[in-house]
């Protein structure tokens, strides 16, 4: 059978054929394309990791973020605690000096108060004494002088009226 | 409706087509068609390229013969001299016994000889050289992508080539061979792209494709004995222990060596099996197909009515085998290389205690 009795020839055109195009392909062609889709492959598994690994990252942030703002609003709960708090003693604070200026302002004028109404006695109780004996002159019509036992008599009577009244 | 017309439209124009070539070619032989020498004319190799029979010309393309006689001394000519039965410088081409079909000359002794050397450039191996050509113009063309930088993957055709090839490198070379797979897959890559190649152009019906180039046992013997040169030089120590002191017991190797010479035996088998299995099916498909065809003109005497019925069926039929074939093309392509890589593995195993 011819058919299976390999021809010298073509065996001859075959190797030399196949070995050329194989040396040039092996050469330019398949590992520069197996080398560049090996080189993709991992740059891809790469860049997979590099995202999983940033997801992580992020996420991690993300928490820590979470705490920081968390922290943030407990301590600026405190401190709006505080400022309440300093608020409400600085108002009860002002309110107390406030009340110890009035009590004394009140204390001062009743004070003076007296002071005036002392006087104010006073003056009339010389004026009443001076009254008192003129009138006691016209009645009697005679000049009396007013030493001290008189004197003495007036305040007196003027004392007991006085107690009498009020 | 319209489309069912149509396409009963268009098959009887192809049977009456037939009908009337058929009929024409017929006439002109005037004898019996011979389905097995037409099937073998094609199947076997051929000084002219073959094209079509137009009337009483055949159109062919000749081709260089390159012949060293016997008596020594180089010889380059153009096939077409030896058309129709002449002679050339001694040279003509056998018509019966067994050397038909092929260029001979008279030896000193006055018989029928083959010259000393026959390198011809015949149908098979310019259909080779076409196959290699666009081999390197599929090839290289995705390797000067790579090689400008670009990351991304290619597009259009060398985007299709490359992921013919990734499938290749990735599913069959890496898993089969293990660790060093990056020193055999630039053979395996060819030796799948080379019968790829040549597997589609034989399925082209006209010039350039059509030769039945790996369907020639020459082309897989070839690639056979270079599958089996690259397992056998890159056996590992633990390989050839286990081809000659195979781990059976002792009496299987020592008194006489059954074993070793199994395994011996084994090692010829392989590549002689991947040999006749792409060798084997690309032939059978070449051989269908082709008498599928036949059956038109066979038929061409049984009357109009069924060579027509016969034509319709034969060109469906044909058809459908030339898609099994489309497949074929690639299987036996993925075929040869998956089995080059599972010995190529087989023959680097490590030593495992």
């Amino acid at each position: 059978m011819s058919l299976l009795t390999p021809d010298i020839g073509l065996l001859f055109w075959m190797t030399l054929s196949f070995g050329i195009v194989f040396f040039i392909l092996a050469k330019f062609g398949f590992p520069v394309i197996t080398k560049a889709v090996d080189a993709r492959n991992s740059y891809i598994e790469k860049s997979l990791e590099d995202a999983r690994l940033a997801e992580e990252k992020l996420a991690a942030l993300n928490l820590q973020a979470d705490e920081i703002l968390g922290k943030a609003h407990g301590e600026r709960r405190v401190l709006l605690d505080e400022a309440q708090e300093i608020k409400k003693k600085m108002l009860s604070e002002a309110k107390d000096l406030a009340e110890a200026e009035t009590r004394q302002r009140l204390k001062r004028a009743v004070v003076e108060v007296e002071e005036v109404k002392a006087n104010a006695m006073n003056q009339l109780r010389e004026q009443i004494a001076d009254i008192s004996v003129r009138v006691a002159e016209k009645v009697i019509g005679v000049q009396l002088s007013r030493d001290s036992e008189q004197e003495q008599l007036i305040e007196r009577l003027l004392d007991e009226e006085i107690v009498r009244k009020t | 409706m319209l489309k069912k017309s149509s396409i009963a439209k268009i098959l009887l124009l192809l049977a009456f087509f037939s009908l009337t070539f058929s009929g024409s070619a017929a006439a002109q032989e005037g004898k019996k068609l011979d389905v097995k020498e037409i099937v073998f004319e094609h199947i076997a190799d051929s000084y002219l390229w073959h094209i079509a029979t137009v009337g009483e010309r055949e159109v062919a393309i000749p081709l260089p013969i390159i012949v060293r006689s016997a008596g020594g001394g180089w010889h380059v000519f153009s096939s077409a001299k030896l058309e129709y039965g002449s002679s050339y410088k001694g040279f003509f081409i056998a018509h019966n016994g067994d050397y038909k079909g092929k260029v001979v000359e008279l030896n000193a002794a006055g018989k029928i000889a083959r010259p000393s050397i026959d390198i011809s450039l015949t149908k098979n191996a310019l259909a080779l050289l076409i196959s290699c050509a666009v081999l390197l113009i599929v090839i290289l063309p995705l390797a000067s992508w790579y090689r400008r930088g670009n990351v991304k993957p290619a597009k259009g055709f060398r985007g299709a080539v490359e992921m013919l090839l990734v499938d290749v490198y990735n599913e069959v070379i890496k898993p089969c061979i293990g660790e060093d797979y990056k020193r055999f897959a630039p053979y395996l890559l060819m030796v799948f792209f080379f019968i790829f190649v040549n597997n589609l152009m034989g399925l082209v019906p006209f010039f350039p494709g059509g030769a039945n180039v790996t369907g020639n046992i020459a082309i897989t013997m070839v690639l056979a004995v270079c599958t089996f040169l690259i397992v056998n030089f890159s056996g590992t120590k633990e390989y050839w222990r286990e081809v000659l002191w195979p781990e059976v017991p002792m009496w299987l190797k020592v008194p006489a060596p059954i074993m070793p010479v199994i395994e011996i035996f084994g090692v010829l088998t392989k590549p002689f099996a991947l040999m006749i299995r792409l060798f084997a099916n690309i032939m059978a498909g070449h051989s269908v197909i082709l008498g599928l065809i036949c059956l038109v003109f066979v038929t061409a005497s049984m009357g109009v009515a069924i060579n027509a019925g016969m034509s319709v069926l034969a060109v469906v039929f044909a058809c459908f085998m030339s898609l099994v074939e489309l497949l074929v093309a690639y299987i036996q392509a993925y075929v040869f290389t998956l089995l080059s890589a599972v010995f190529i593995g087989m023959a680097r195993v490590k030593h495992e205690h």
